[in-house]
Order: structure tokens, then sequence, then C-alpha cells
């Protein structure tokens, strides 16, 4: 079997960035497996701008901000194996991978860094009655069609959900000439960027219908409408508010899942809630050499914030590879319930660590509190914090001192 | 009179304040940066956005296309079907140029991928 | 001129078209949708019953008996996945209790073998997440799983292999009896054939009032289904009922041979034949009774849910009858039609041969077809070999259920051949998966697009104006 220090799961941005780290950091036996024709991965198809702001201090568009490291594997030659499939990851790191020229081979890796990045939630997952037509398609699936193959999906839109892939293809579809009559949200706020709610929607004259949502498909052959209702508090539709949309064309943006198949091969442990590996601050999970990063690992607003994590991966990765010995503490982070998730879910090295947390809800004039039982350890007050925005904090190893749990809670008032 | 205004200059999507006076504008608040002022005064006298879309390649496909400067927000369709009639000849890298000075826009349309 | 036309290319249809293409003689298969498998074949509990649900000595008991004990080998020949896992008919109370009995005694009388009533203890040792409520069980260790339209997709490939004919997108709106043989019209065609054969499902009514057989009438009953991930696959072994009741087998949880967990289905009486839609009642329904049934069912997991037309008689037995000379209904062929299949073949080629029609055995006929899922049960070193005479085996299209370019080209290469989305799901699985096609259909589009030599923007999810894409961007309006 052949052998490769590191081995990369995915070249998009996560792959990528990882790649080019763990090169950097003196591992030059390393390998990036990607399923797609071509390196980027989502970002191809990501043909607006807003990205690499933070990275780069310009705004780019995807394919933009993917050729950025593209060049940078390129430049220092990392290989990589496009149309190449990984099929299975053992717990000792065997990968099993499929192409049409290698056929199915394996790799035994020292290390491995997970980075497939996420799929999208489809229509089954909602279980919206009615019929199946032609016309229900993923805001992502509408993209690639649109953005990479050159094709319209549909020309009467409406788009359930409000996450920034529907906004930027509410834009999107109506620049290339379709009308989009609604975007409807099942919260009473937007999961999108402020931004895009107004460059995407307002723009365009776009009714944002929040609390409200799909409840019946029609249409025997292409959709030809769908039904619409208002929900309560609790997002129970309410019967008197239903409303017909006609529509050839019905586009989903209702979340995003991290597609974990594989680190379930390999027995690593996954979070509930972020539906991505348990991982500590150098993005390793629970299986030793085995790194996540990326949307795989959670889902991220910004592209910039995936490499900057998988960075951190593929340090690591290399550092562990190279057998460097580190001094271990075992930190566990919990949350409130108001705090749903952090990443990294354990720290177990007192050193700077950036931890990441999303809240369940909007909450407005909160203070964030991070808690060693009676200690507080770290307080900041917040005029407002929504689940679509990713929040950071970076705890020094001061700050870390001898606890053995950490409780991110917010308060709100 | 006062303007309540998203900014969409990065992903903080700050929000703004604008007092005006006609047409002129004399304060803005809310914004954690110079360019959210910048683009405060720009939205408010002559709004401006960055078109990104895709033109037709040679071989029947599409590459990804910038401009590669905002342009007048209301000139966003006029230059969607200049571009439209546009077929752009492979091989393509990102930053050509596709359409220069777009409908006298300043802005250039450049491809934003390697095809 | 045909030796025998069969209208209708559901299950059916399809094993009738298998069993007859053993002989020497010209069939054609007319089937008004774009594809086979478009009816109630295409969407059911996916069930072989065991046979004792059926009144002793009727159509239904004496055909589900045998069908089902033909399943296997059907299977094995045709290449079809099945999975012996045995059935539970589960009680909560004394009145089940009785039912539960009273099924016992109708299987013994209909012929089922080895059925045995458990008490809580046995059940819950023989099937752990069965419901602790549940206090009770028949347990029918014939009971099978198959899956109906790759059955269907099979039978009808195996037919054409050996010589059938089938065509699409031929709706019958008129058959002509001239004495010697039938005219039998679509709005575009006429076909020429000796015998007649109805096996038009929902629509088999409407087929024999063509010829002047009004005898029986056709209504559909509508069952809801929700699928879940392959993840909850193995909840259960068995399939597991709840006690019937006079609309039907109760929502099942079910194990399927490829790996999922289905649940379902609602019974509702309906007018409209066409009217395929879920509801939101329906699918509530199915989630609180399977979680009754089973603990742990994780709706969480759905990846899907869909709507079938059980084509229900008026007689309250299957309708297998010439009712009028070379001429054959098989009509009301509900539940538990899929098992009966075989045997209803087999009971009509005996009809037909009483009727005077005494066939030669056709000397090349092959009763085997190759697997669809051989690749993917293959060794590495066996898909190894295959890759490298044909490399797009190695080349993954579907990743959710990794299904490889190979194995689509090959589909939609062979009898019957699919041309639209759909099609190409049904028979590789592919789109079939925990992100239903999100990320493959663009690419299978492409490769239906390019094998049917059809514009990209003209492939459609299961024909007609099923269109997936309008037209190319960029194009003047």
């Amino acid at each position: 079997m052949k052998e490769i220090e590191l081995v990369i799961v995915g070249g998009g941005p996560a792959g990528m960035s990882a790649a080019v780290a763990a090169y950097e950091s003196g591992i030059s036996d390393l390998l990036i497996i990607e399923r797609d024709a071509r390196l980027g991965g989502i970002l191809q198809q990501c043909i607006h701008n807003g990205f690499g702001l933070h990275r780069f201090g310009e705004e780019l568009t995807g394919p933009e901000y993917a050729w950025k490291y593209e060049k940078l594997v390129r430049e220092k030659q990392i290989p990589f194996l496009p149309n190449t499939m990984v099929l299975d990851i053992t717990p000792d790191k065997v990968v099993t991978a499929t192409n049409a020229t290698d056929g199915v081979f394996q790799i035994k890796a020292k290390a491995i860094i997970l980075a497939m990045g996420c799929r999208e939630r489809s229509r089954g997952a909602l279980n919206i009655a009615g019929t199946r037509p032609a016309g229900i398609y993923t805001a992502g699936t509408a993209q690639k069609y649109v953005n990479l193959k050159g094709y319209m999906p549909g020309k009467e839109v409406v788009i359930l959900g409000s996450g920034d892939i529907g906004l930027i293809m509410a834009r999107r579809m109506t620049l290339e000439g379709a009308k989009v009559h609604a975007v409807c949200e099942l919260m009473p706020y937007s999961g999108g960027l402020a931004r895009n709610i107004e460059q995407c929607l307002h723009d365009f004259d776009i009714p944002l219908r929040l609390s409200h949502t799909v409840v019946e498909i029609h249409g025997k052959e292409r959709l030809t409408g769908v039904t619409i209702a208002k929900v309560d508090k609790n997002r129970r539709p309410i019967p008197e508010t239903r409303e017909y949309i006609p529509c050839d064309t019905l586009l989903l943006s209702v979340g995003l899942i991290p597609e974990n198949e594989l680190s379930k091969t390999a027995s690593v442990t996954l979070d509930r809630v972020t539906g991505g590996a348990v991982v500590d601050q150098d993005r390793q999970t629970s299986v030793e050499g085995i790194f996540a990063c990326g949307n795989v690992l959670h889902v991220h607003d910004l592209v910039d914030y995936v490499s900057e994590e998988a960075e951190i991966a593929g340090k690591n990765a290399a550092a562990y590879i190279r057998g460097e010995a580190i001094e271990r503490t075992e930190i566990n982070l919990r949350t409130d319930g108001k705090i749903r998730y952090t990443v990294p879910q354990r720290i177990t090295q007192k050193k700077d660590v950036t931890v990441y947390f999303r809240v369940a809800d909007v909450y407005r004039n909160v203070t964030v509190k991070i808690l060693d039982g009676e200690r507080v350890v770290y307080q900041k007050k917040k005029p407002r914090v929504a689940p679509g925005e990713m929040e950071s904090i970076t705890l020094n190893a001061d700050q870390l001192a001898d606890a053995k749990e950490l409780l991110f809670a917010l308060e709100v008032k | 009179m006062i303007k309540e205004l998203t900014c969409i200059v990065c992903p903080k999507g700050c929000a703004l304040r604008v007092e005006l006076e006609n047409q002129q504008v004399l304060s803005v608040t809310g914004n954690a940066c110079p360019r959210g002022k910048q683009y405060a005064i720009d939205e408010c006298t002559h709004p401006t956005r960055t078109l990104t879309t895709t033109a037709r390649t040679a071989d029947g496909g599409v590459v990804s296309v910038k401009t590669d400067r905002a342009i007048p927000k209301e000139l966003m369709f006029d230059c969607m079907a200049q571009i439209n009639r546009t077929v752009v000849s492979l091989p393509v890298r990102v930053g050509d140029v596709i359409l220069e000075n777009i409908l006298g826009t300043g802005a250039n349309v450049i491809a934003t991928m390697n095809l | 001129m045909y030796d025998i036309a069969i209208v209708g290319a559901g299950v059916i249809g399809g094993m009738i078209a298998r069993t007859l293409a053993r002989y020497r003689l010209k069939i054609c298969i007319l089937e008004k949708k774009h594809d086979v498998a478009m009816g109630a074949s295409s969407a059911n509990s996916a069930i072989v019953h065991a046979g004792f649900d059926a009144a002793p000595g009727s159509l239904k008991a004496k055909l589900n008996v045998r069908g089902s004990e033909m399943m296997e080998e059907v299977c094995r020949e045709l290449g079809v996945k099945y999975r012996n896992n045995g059935s539970l008919v589960i009680g909560f109370d004394e009145a089940d209790r009785q039912t539960v009995e009273e099924l016992y005694r109708r299987g013994n009388e209909n012929g089922v073998k080895n059925l045995k009533v458990l008490d809580a203890e046995d059940l819950h040792r023989l099937e752990p997440n069965v419901s602790k409520n549940a206090v009770c069980a028949l347990h029918a260790p014939t009971g099978s799983i198959v899956c109906p339209y790759e059955l269907t997709i099979a039978a009808i490939g195996n037919a054409m292999d050996n010589g059938a004919d089938l065509l699409l997108d031929f709706e019958v709106c008129d058959i002509r009896d001239t004495g010697k043989h039938f005219e039998i019209t679509s709005p575009d065609k006429t076909v020429l054939a000796k015998y007649v054969i109805n096996a038009a499902g929902l629509y088999s009514d409407a087929i024999a009032r063509m010829v002047g057989d009004d005898s029986f009438t056709v209504h559909p009953r509508r069952g809801e289904y929700i699928l879940l991930d392959k993840e909850c696959g193995t909840l259960l072994n068995h399939t597991v009922f709840r006690t019937p009741s006079k609309m039907g087998k109760g929502i099942l949880v079910s194990p399927t041979v490829d790996g999922n967990l289905l649940t379902g289905p609602t019974s509702t009486d309906m007018d409209d034949k066409e009217n395929k839609a879920t509801t939101a009642e329906g699918l509530a329904l199915v989630m609180k009774q399977a979680s009754e049934n089973a603990d742990g069912v994780l709706f969480g997991k759905s990846i899907t849910s869909f709507c079938g037309l059980r084509a229900v008689g008026s007689t309250g037995d299957f309708i297998i009858n010439l009712p009028r000379a070379r001429f054959v209904n098989v009509a009301g062929i509900e539940s538990p039609g899929l098992s009966s299949a075989p045997a209803i073949a087999e009971y009509v080629v005996e009809l037909l041969a009483k009727a005077g029609l005494k066939p030669e055995e056709n000397p090349s006929y092959t009763p085997t077809r190759p697997a669809m899922h051989a690749f993917r049960e293959a060794s590495i070193e066996e898909k190894n070999a295959i890759i490298q005479k044909d490399p797009t085996y190695g080349h993954i299209i579907c990743r959710c259920e990794t299904v490889t370019e190979g194995e689509i080209l090959t589909a939609i290469r062979t009898n019957p051949r699919p041309r639209d989305l759909d099609g190409v799901k049904r028979r590789t699985r592919a789109q079939m998966g925990r992100c239903q096609g999100g990320f493959c259909s663009p690419y299978i589009v492409e490769l239906l697009a390019k094998e049917n030599n059809i514009p990209y923007e003209a492939v459609t999810k299961f024909g007609g104006a099923s269109l997936i894409n309008f037209e190319r961007t960029k194009e003047e309006r």
C-alpha cells in the first residue's frame, strides 16, 4: 500500500488552505484528493463578490478567491488528484479512493485532514406536502445550472429560506431575466447577512416574507405554484393565512449540513449540534492524527474564516506528523443553550486559543460570559447577536488557568 | 430628512443613519469604518454596484465575469444586456478584459475564472 | 402483427411479458408514460407478503402464497435485490391479540409456512426496537422485501432482451376487435395484436370498457410514505405492521433492500386517478403511527416523502378473467399485487392456454439478466478489473449512493432504456441518497443529453413538461 504523510480530503478553500499551511510547516509528502474536475470546491459556482476582505483586503468573487489558493498549491507543486472520490477512511488512517485512471486504490496516511465541505438540506428533509414535479431545486443546484452550466432552471421563482445562498440566487436569477416573487423565511429574522438583504432583495424590490413557509407544492409535471402561509410563534402554519403564488420554480435555501459520512467510517466523534467533528484547538478530532476544518467541521458564514481555520488544521497536522511533544491539559467547553455551540469543543493545550461560537436566536443587549465555575474568565457586552453571524473570542493561557471546564453563556437583560 | 441604510461594503452590514437635506448629506452615523461613510454618501447621491455575472464562451459554455469597479446601480440591467451579447474566446484567464469601459462607466468587465 | 399486446408497463404487465417471452411469441408492451414502472409499481410498500392477510379461497390468497414462494428465484434470475427479513404484525391490546390470532388461523388456512404467535418477551427478543407497548405479534418468517420498480424494470428488460417490444408514450385510446385480431390505437399510432392483456392498473376499467366489459371499476386509494436515511436502515430487521383494518394493513415500518427505512402508507379513498400529492395530515399520521410501532424512528433523517395510488377493484378480489375471446383482464391488483406478480403471470399464461394459445418454447430464451447493482457489491480487485476495461467505472457521479459514471452509462444503454432523470434514479440509485440529486443531477442531465442525442435543456425529470431547465442563459428574449 502506498504511504503518504498527509492526505487532505477535499480541494475546496479549506483543503487548499490546509495543504498550503502544512507545506509551509515542512510537510512535502502530501496529497489533496478532490472529487470534482478542478480545485476550488463550491467557490467555483459562487461567482458573486464579497469574499476575501479579511484575508486579502479586497473584494473577490468565489472563483477568484479559489484561484488565489490554487496558485499557491501549483507554485508549491502540492500534488492533487482531481475527479477522485474518497470512499472510506479507517480509524488507522487508510484512505480508499477511486478515479478513472487509478481505479480503486488505498493510501496509508500518517495524518488526514477532513475538508469535505457541506451539502444543502433538500425538500425531502422538510416533508413539504403536495406533488413532486420538476422545478424544485436547492439554491446551490440552481446556482450550478446557471453559473457553471449556463442554463436557466426557471423563470417565475419563489425562494424558501433566506440564507445567503437563497438571497444571492434571488439576485442572480433576476439578473438573468427571471422574476422572483418572494423569499419566504420560517423565522422572524433572516439567516443571511444584512448586506445581502440590501443588495440582493431591496435592490430588486423582492419581498422578504418573514415568519412564512411553503406548505404545499402544486403541479403534476413542472411546478405550477406553491401555497405559502404565515407561521405562529411555534413555527406552525396558520391555515387562514394560506396564500397561493403561481410559479414554475422553488429554490430551497434551508440549511447546510456538514458532510461527515467519511468521518463516521473513521469513527470520529461528531457534535450533535454542529453536525461536524468534536475537535480541540488544533482542529484534531477524537481520532488521533485526523483533523477537520471548513464547512465539514461547522458551517461558516465567510470563506475567510474557513481559510483561517484550515491553516490551524494544516499547521497542527504537520506538527503531529513531526511528532512534536506537547504539554497536555483537558478543558471541555460547554454552552448554555443560548450559545448553541463552540468550535473547538475542547482545549488540550495552554496557548492562545480563538473560540468560535454561534447563538440560538437573535438577542439584543447581551453580555457574553465565559465562566470557570464561579470565576469570570471573560465578559463582553454586545448590542446584538444573531444565529447567522459567527462570533469569536480569543483566550490566552492565563485566562485558561487551571480550568477543567469553561461555560460559554449569554446573559440577556 | 433621515435615511436608514444597511452598509454593503463588508459582511458586517452596519446599520447607517444618514442625515439629508436637499439631497446633500449632512452627517452619517452607525458606520464602523470610513468606507461605510463613503458608501452612505454614494448611496444617497449616486448609488453604485459591482456587477457579477457570466458571459457565453466560444464553446457554448459560460465563464464568470465582473465589473472591475462599481457601476451606477441603474445601469445594471443595461450592462447585463451588453454582456449577454458577448462571446468570450477560449482560453480565458482570471483578470482578462472581456469588455472595456462598459457603457462608458469607466469599468471594464473582466473574467474571474480560468477556462 | 403482434401475438400479444400488454397494456401497462407496471410490475404485472412486466412479469406477464417476461413469462410469455419464454415462448415463440411476438409481444409488445404499451405504456402511456415516458418510462416503465410509473404507476403503483413505483410507490408502494416494497413488501413480499407472506400471505396470511387475504380471505381463504380468494385469488388474492392463492396467488399471494404462490407468488411469495416464487419471488426469490425470480429475483435471482433477474438480478434484483431480495431479502427474506420476515415480518411481524404487532398488537397493542386484547382486541389486537384477537386479530393476530385470527391472522394466524387465516394464514395457516392459506398455506403460509412457519407462522407463529409471539408474546411480548419473544417479540422484543426477536426485534428489540419494536415499541415497548406491543404485547403480542404474528411472526411470518417467509415475509420478504424487494424493490418494486427494480423488479419491474428488470422483468421488462428481460422480456425485451428476449425479443419483446416496449412502446412508451403510447396511450391506448381505443381497442377494436376485428374478429381475428385487435386494433389498438393511441393518438398517433395503431398496433395490431391477436391477444390483448389488460394490465393497465388504475385505468384497467377504462381499457376493459373499450372492448365492452363494464363489469368492474377501479378506484385509487392513496398511500403516503416517508423514506429515511440509510443511517436509520438498521433500526429494524423485520417489516413491522400494525394489525390491519378494512382500509389496508396499517402503517408499517420496514427496512428496504437498499438499506433505508420506509414508513407508511396512509390509506385514503380518492376520486382523481392522477392526484399523487401528499398531504400534511397524511405525513403527520405516518410519523405518529410509525413512532408508535417502533422506538427510535428519526423523522429528522427523512430524505423524501411520496404518495402511491393503489388500484382498488370493485370486486374485493383480483379481477383476472377473459370477458371476451383473446382479451384478458388483470385488474384490481392492489396489495398483495407485488407479492403475487410472478404467480399472476403464471396464472395468466394458464388462462391463455385454456383459451387456445398453445405457443412453442423459444429455444433461445434467457431467463437471466445481469444485476445492475453488481459493481457496487464487487470486491476492490473485481472493481479494478472492470475499471481497467472501462475507466468510467472509476468515476463517481452520485456521491451519496456512490454510483459511478460507468453504472449510469450502462443503465442508459440497457433495456428498458431510461430517458429522464427519474429513470436513471430508479435504475442506478443515483440522486436517491441524502442530497436527493443536489450535487449529481447536473452531471446526469449531461449524460442523458449526450447518450440520447438531445439538447441539455430538453432533459426532463420524468417526461412530458417536467423540464429541468428551460433554456440557455444569455439567449435573446
